[in-house]
C-alpha cells in the first residue's frame, strides 16, 4: 500500500472545488484515460485580475485527486503571474510529500495549470506540444522531460518515468531519455551527476557488481567478490575459469572498470587482491 | 473497524486447524527428520504423512510431491529443470497472462538466447488453442500454462494441452497456485508432467510450496546440498509448515465440493447485484469457465486505486488491476492481454472470496460500493460517458469577447 500524507488522505476522502467553473477565464485538459490520469482545470478571476475561482475534474488515483485538490487551493487569490510560478515540487510540498512513483500526479496538476494559463491569454499553441514525442506509450515530449529533468534534479531514467511516466511502458525511449538526461547533466555536472558520500559509492559499486558483473562472470563459471575501496582504488577478489589465467586478468580488469566508470564514477580504478 | 477480507486470490486465511497442528512442531517436535533418533524419526513420520494428504488432493502418488519454499520456487524450478535436461532444446511456450512467477522467469530466460512463445488469448481470457497447437516444436523443451489466472480466474485447458504436449515429447507443467484447493485436480487423468502448489493460496501459511512431478520425469534440482526429498529439494525440511500445509490439503480434499458451491454462490451474487446496481460495469473474463471464488468487474471512468482506497475505508479488501495499484504505469498485463479497453481496465476490481465470508459480508459489499464509484464518478472529467472533455473551446475567451 502506497504511504500517503495525512494531507493527501484528506483531500482524497474529502476533495474540494469538484466541478467546472462557470464562463471560466481559463480552461485546460490535460492527461487522457489511457495514461489512466487526467485532469480538466478551470478557473475564473475578478476585478483585479487575481483568480477568484478554480475547480477541476479529474480521472486518476488517490494522490491525482488530492494534487487536483491541491492547485486549486493554491492558485485561489493569486495573480496569474503568481500563479504561474508554481512548479510540480511545490504541489507536492504542499501536500506534505508524494510518494516517488507518483510524483507524475504533481507534474499533471502543473502541466493543467500552464495549459489553462496559456488558454486564458490567448496563446492556442501550449508548452507541451513544443518538442518531439520521446515516449509514444504516454505522449511525453523531450522538451517536457528535458524540463522535469532540470527543474526535479534528475539522473536516473526510473526518475523521469515517477514524475512524467515516460517510459513507463513499453520501455523502447529509455536510451533516448537517457541521452536527455546526459545532455541536462553536461549543462550542470552537479545534476547529472550528484557528489557521492563514501557510503554511497560503496553501495553503488557493490550494487554494479552484483546485478551487472556477476552474472555475466557466472555464465563463464566465474565469480566476482568485492573486498575494499580504498578512496577511489576498487580492490576485488575473482573466482573460476578465468582467474588463473593472468592474460584474462586484464580483460576482467577492463570489464569492471568500465562498468564501473559508466555507473558509478569515471575516477574508480579496479585492482585484483594479492593472493 | 471489522475487516471484510476479498483478497483470497492475494492469500488466505490460516485455518485454526491447520494452525493447532502445526503448533507443536515448533515447540516440543522440533526433532530433524533426517536424524537417527526415534525423535527426529516421529516428524519424518508425520512429514511422509502430510505428504500423502498434499498427494491425495492431486490424486497423485507420495513420491511425486517436492515440498518447496512457495510457489514461485515451484515454478523457477519447474522450468529451469526442464531446460538443463534437455540441453538442446531451447524454446518454451507459455501464454500471455502467467503469474509473474513465470513470465518474468521467461523474460530472463529470453535475454540469456531461449525462444519464448506467449501464447494470447482472447477478450474474454481464454487461450488460443489453434496458435498453441502451432507453436509446438520439436525445439520446445517445456510447455508452462497457468491452471486459472490469479487476477480473473479463468481456467484453462491445461490437459487437453498437457495432452497435446505429451503426444510431442514435451514436458508440460502447470502454475496451479490458484486452482489447488478450489477445484478438482486428478492427476491419474491427465499428461501434466509438473504442477504447481502454493499453501498460503488455500489457507496453509505463507512460505510453503510444492511441486507435483510425475514420476519418469527428467529432472534436475535447483537447490543442491543434503539429501532431502530424495535429493530433488536440497534444505532442512519446513517441517511446520509441510505438516501445516498436509492439514490444509486434508480439509480441502474433504470440504472442496460443499465449500466450492457456497463460495460460488456468495461470489454470484455479488456480481450479478453489483452489475443490477452500478450502471457501465461488466465482469472481465469467461462467466462460465472460472473459479468459483473470483470476481473481477470493471467500473467505467474510474480508477482502481480510488475505489481500493474507498473501500479499504470500509474496512472491505480488494485488490486491482488499475495502473496505480500495480506500481507500474499500465493497468495489469492480464488485462491487456485480453484487449480491455482503457476506460475500464483502469477500473478493475478482483474480489477473491473464501468459506470464510458470509452472506451478511457480500450484502455491506453491495451496500458500499455503489455510493463509491458514483463519487468518483462526479469527480470524472469522463463522466458521463456521452460527454467529451476534450472537446474544449480552442478558442479563448478573449476572442470570443
Amino acid at each position: 500500500m502506497w504511504e500517503y500524507s495525512d494531507k493527501v488522505k484528506e483531500y482524497f476522502l474529502n476533495p474540494k472545488n469538484v466541478g467546472d467553473v462557470e464562463d471560466p477565464d481559463g480552461e485546460a485538459i490535460v492527461g487522457s484515460i489511457a495514461c489512466g490520469d487526467a485532469l480538466k482545470l478551470t478557473f475564473k478571476l475578478d476585478e483585479n485580475g487575481r483568480i477568484k475561482d478554480a475547480k477541476y475534474k479529474t480521472f486518476g488515483c488517490a494522490s491525482a485527486i488530492a494534487s487536483a485538490t491541491a492547485i486549486t487551493e493554491m492558485i485561489k487569490g493569486k495573480t496569474i503571474e503568481e500563479a504561474e510560478k508554481i512548479t510540480n515540487q511545490d504541489i507536492a510540498d504542499f501536500l506534505g510529500g508524494l510518494p516517488d512513483q507518483k510524483m507524475h500526479c504533481s507534474v499533471l496538476g502543473r502541466q493543467a495549470l500552464e495549459k489553462a494559463i496559456a488558454n486564458y491569454r490567448g496563446s492556442v499553441s501550449d508548452k507541451e506540444s513544443e518538442g518531439k514525442i520521446i515516449c509514444n506509450c504516454f505522449g511525453v515530449t523531450d522538451f517536457e522531460i528535458e524540463r522535469t529533468v532540470r527543474e526535479n534534479n534528475i539522473n536516473t531514467v526510473e526518475e523521469v518515468t515517477n514524475f512524467t511516466k515516460a517510459g513507463g511502458g513499453c520501455g523502447g525511449c529509455h536510451e533516448a531519455i537517457e541521452k536527455i538526461i546526459k545532455r541536462v547533466g553536461n549543462e550542470n555536472p552537479q545534476a547529472g551527476r550528484p557528489k557521492l558520500s563514501n557510503i554511497q559509492k560503496i553501495k553503488m559499486i557493490e550494487e554494479t557488481i552484483n546485478r551487472e558483473i556477476r552474472p555475466y562472470l557466472r555464465n563463464d563459471g566465474g565469480d566476482i567478490y568485492l573486498i575494499d575501496v580504498i578512496g577511489n582504488r576498487v580492490i576485488v577478489a575473482t573466482r573460476g575459469a578465468f582467474a588463473s589465467c593472468k592474460a584474462s586478468g586484464e580483460t576482467l580488469k577492463h570489464l569492471v572498470e568500465s562498468k564501473l566508470h559508466e555507473m558509478v564514477s569515471q575516477d574508480l580504478s579496479v585492482e585484483e587482491v594479492s593472493k | 473497524m471489522k475487516t471484510i477480507y476479498f483478497d483470497n486470490n492475494a492469500t488466505t486465511r490460516v485455518a485454526p486447524e491447520v494452525l493447532d497442528a502445526m503448533l507443536p512442531y515448533f515447540s516440543e517436535l522440533y526433532g530433524n527428520p533426517s536424524s537417527m533418533h526415534s525423535f527426529g524419526g516421529k516428524v519424518a513420520y508425520e512429514l511422509e504423512k502430510a505428504r500423502e494428504k498434499v498427494a491425495a488432493l492431486l490424486n497423485a502418488s507420495h513420491d511425486e510431491i517436492i515440498f518447496t519454499s512457495c510457489g514461485t520456487e515451484s515454478d523457477n524450478t519447474a522450468i529451469r529443470s526442464a531446460l538443463d535436461v534437455q540441453p538442446d532444446k531451447r524454446h518454451i511456450i507459455t501464454s500471455s497472462v502467467e503469474h509473474p512467477a513465470v513470465r518474468s522467469f521467461c523474460n530472463q530466460l529470453e535475454l540469456k538466447g531461449y525462444r519464448i512463445t506467449e501464447i494470447p488469448v482472447d477478450q474474454n481470457g481464454l487461450l488460443d488453442m489453434d496458435i498453441y497447437e502451432k507453436s509446438l516444436s520439436p525445439d520446445t523443451a517445456i510447455v508452462s500454462l497457468m491452471w486459472a489466472n490469479n487476477e480473473t480466474g479463468v481456467i484453462f485447458p491445461v490437459e487437453k494441452a498437457a495432452e497435446m504436449a505429451r503426444s510431442r515429447g514435451i514436458i508440460f507443467h502447470t502454475d496451479a497456485v490458484q486452482a489447488v484447493g478450489k477445484i478438482p485436480i486428478d492427476m491419474a487423468k491427465n499428461y501434466i508432467d509438473k504442477l504447481s502448489v502454493s499453501g498460503h493460496k488455500f489457507h496453509a501459511p505463507k512460505g510453503i510450496g510444492a511441486l507435483y512431478l510425475r514420476k519418469g520425469t527428467k529432472y534436475s534440482p535447483y537447490l543442491i546440498g543434503g539429501h532431502q526429498e530424495k535429493n530433488r529439494r536440497s534444505g532442512t525440511e519446513n517441517t511446520p509448515y509441510i505438516i501445516g500445509m498436509g492439514k490444509s490439503a486434508e480439509l480441502a480434499s474433504a470440504n472442496m465440493e460443499k465449500e466450492g458451491s457456497v463460495v460460488r454462490y456468495l461470489r454470484d451474487k455479488l456480481e450479478n447485484e453489483i452489475l443490477k446496481r452500478i450502471p457501465n460495469s461488466r465482469i472481465n473474463g469467461e462467466r462460465e469457465l472460472r473459479l468459483p471464488n473470483t470476481a473481477n468487474i470493471s467500473f467505467e471512468f474510474v480508477e482502481g486505486e480510488s475505489i481500493l482506497l474507498m473501500l479499504n475505508e470500509f474496512g472491505i479488501c480488494a485488490s486491482s488491476g488499475s495502473a496505480c495499484t500495480s506500481g507500474s504505469l499500465q493497468p495489469s498485463h492480464v488485462l491487456r492481454a485480453m484487449g480491455i479497453p482503457f476506460t475500464m481496465a483502469h477500473g478493475s476490481i478482483r474480489f477473491s472470496l473464501s468459506v470464510y465470508n458470509t452472506m451478511e459480508e457480500v450484502d455491506f459489499v453491495i451496500e458500499k460500493l455503489p455510493p463509491i464509484i458514483e463519487k468518483l464518478r462526479s469527480i470524472s472529467p469522463y463522466w458521463p460517458p456521452d460527454s467529451n472533455p476534450h472537446d474544449l473551446t480552442v478558442r479563448t475567451k478573449h476572442e470570443n469577447e
